[in-house]
């Protein structure tokens, strides 16, 4: 019995380890081929099936009128939006979920639960219902096609997983704190800034890496909300993908574009570890 | 505690995303009622959007289960691998952060982007899985071929966001009080009996919450498509949101639009909240 389900376990992860590499291996040695070697049959060991070359990573660094992709200022763009929009999230959203687990509201049927519930429950809202509006007052107030216009809406992206969490995290972390702060003479602003922000570190980066995550990923929103003057990274992708760009600079550039958030899985898996993400699944 | 301080804590998060969301939402529902043109912008038809929806438009209804079949199916797959995977992982393994780390990693990268991947990984002739597969006489029409598209959308979406639920599942498993696994081992409980009789009882509240959550965001399925196979061939790959979007952002009919998406949006909370209470009364008996 034991020995079976250790060998099934290790054929299971095995099989799932190739296919989550697999993508990522194809990627990499397609981005070393030239003409000859993608379009000549398949072929997979360089140096053996082709000769590499690094044609692909060099279009990465020309400008378009030398035949480059130009996704230098996307780069910058995707990385400025999200991390705006994360960091403008987060604090909203610290904030509000700190009044959340520590307050008690009530507004005739509405208690803190709903209005949690509020929160989290825009990540329901499909994003199309949002861009048709979002399309027309973004141009109304000329935000449309700018990273202003972007962050507002990576806002609303964001600002759920945020509260989402931080409720959670707030919820574990003992009550005595702020009491005992405010019996020394904090008022709650003191006690929350100086006491009770600190002992949140790990709330406040497993939420900051989510963050990430999905401003980083989001497509749609800054595909239907930008054109020509500023381009996000995903979006300038697809733009390569559609047009002819050739499948090995295609690979370099996706590759280059995927990797940083490569550090994040090995963040989250570090508080993984530690147990602080398992109070916000609940 | 002092009372006032609360609403300045609570309030400017609040105030924020009601502030972004409170126009847009109530124009979606008035854009619905409306006939849309350039000359004299919205003009009031009433329910006639409505009407048209219901009684004359079988392309949206087919989306629509079409979209229920690829997220029903893509989150069951990545429940059962994910839910697989997390208990393999959670025990002492060689190796173990490696693999923890390599399972995280499709979820970080970017959909669209891998799709693009994906596009030259499933491509008839080039890619390398006709390659393998040409060798035992197959070359499967990955792409272009109506039922298997939508086969490949799936194989996309678990790569993607299997580890989404291997995260939430194995961060659930990491937090399994010790006392009842104990009193199994000193039962001298069988690994299968322990699964079924521990582990999966108490991982119940969990399951409901990670299926839910990615029966949210699968819902939402569209950049995929869009890359991967742009709805097609035909229309055997066009889901909900990318209907809507073709109509309102290709054709220009928004208010028609509008009324889809809003149509979609309460479909949506509707079957979300019945399937929570299913999936609560099915995994929960006490």
């Amino acid at each position: 019995m034991g020995k079976l389900y250790t060998f099934l376990k290790y054929f299971f992860i095995t099989i799932w380890t190739v296919f989550v590499v697999a993508p990522f291996l194809w990627a990499l040695t397609t981005s070393f081929k030239d003409f000859n070697s993608v379009n000549g049959g398949v072929t997979y060991i360089p140096w053996v099936d082709f000769e590499p070359n690094l044609e692909g990573w060099r279009v990465l660094i020309k400008s378009p009128a030398e035949g480059g992709v130009d996704i230098v200022e996307p780069y910058f763009n995707s990385l400025f939006v999200t991390c705006t929009a994360s960091l403008i999230s987060i604090i909203l959203g610290t904030l509000s979920a700190y009044a959340l687990s520590r307050y008690t509201f009530k507004a005739g049927p509405i208690k803190n639960n709903d209005i949690t519930f509020f929160f989290i429950s825009q990540r329901i809202m499909p994003p199309i219902v949002l861009s048709i509006p979002f399309f027309l007052f973004l141009g109304a107030v000329n935000l449309l096609d700018s990273l202003i216009g972007l962050i507002v809406v990576y806002i609303v992206l964001l600002m759920p997983i945020a509260v989402w969490i931080m409720v959670d995290f707030f919820n574990k972390v003992p009550r005595e704190i702020d009491e005992t702060a405010l019996i020394d003479g904090c008022n709650p602003y003191q006690a929350f800034f100086k006491v009770v922000l600190p002992n949140s570190i790990p709330g406040l980066i497993v939420a900051g890496m989510f963050c990430i995550i999905f401003g980083w990923i989001d497509f749609f929103f800054a595909f239907i909300l930008t054109f020509t003057e500023v381009q996000l990274l995903p979006v300038k992708i697809v733009a390569l993908n559609s047009s002819i760009t050739p499948w090995w600079s295609l690979s370099a550039s996706a590759l280059v574009s995927v990797a940083p958030l490569i550090v994040v899985a090995f963040i989250v898996e570090r508080y993984l570890s530690k147990g602080n993400l398992s109070g916000a699944i609940k | 505690m002092n009372f006032k301080h609360k609403y300045i804590f609570l309030f400017p998060g609040l105030f924020v995303l009601i502030g972004i969301l409170i126009f847009p939402i109530i124009f979606v529902v008035r854009l619905s009622l409306s006939g849309w043109n350039s000359y004299n912008g919205l003009n009031f038809i009433g329910l006639e959007n409505y009407i048209r929806l219901f009684t004359d438009d079988p392309r949206f209804w087919e989306s629509f289960f079409r979209l229920s079949f690829l997220s029903v199916t893509t989150v069951v797959l990545q429940y059962v691998i994910g839910f697989a995977l997390a208990h393999m992982v959670w025990k002492e393994i060689k190796f173990q952060r490696f693999f923890r780390v390599l399972f995280l990693i499709p979820m970080m990268t970017t959909p669209v982007i891998m799709t693009v991947i994906w596009r030259t990984f499933f491509h008839e002739s080039l890619g390398p899985v006709n390659d393998i597969l040409g060798n035992f006489g197959f070359s499967p029409k990955w792409l272009t071929d109506p039922t298997l598209a939508k086969f490949t959308v799936i194989i996309v979406e678990v790569w993607q966001w299997t580890p989404f639920m291997f995260l939430l599942l194995l961060a659930g498993l990491l937090s399994l009080p010790k006392e009842p696994f104990l009193a199994a081992a000193i039962d001298g409980a069988s690994p299968v009996r322990k699964f079924i009789y521990v582990t999966f009882p108490l991982m119940a509240p969990i399951s409901i919450g990670a299926i839910i959550i990615r029966l949210i965001e699968a819902s939402k399925i569209m950049d995929t498509v869009y890359v991967l196979t742009s709805g097609g061939p035909g229309t055997s790959t066009e889901t909900s949101s990318f209907y809507i979007f073709i109509k309102g952002l290709r054709e220009f009919q928004m208010g028609y639009a509008a009324s889809m998406s809003f149509t979609y949006l309460i479909i949506m909370i509707i079957s979300l909240t019945v399937i929570a209470k299913v999936l609560t009364k099915l995994l929960l008996k006490d």
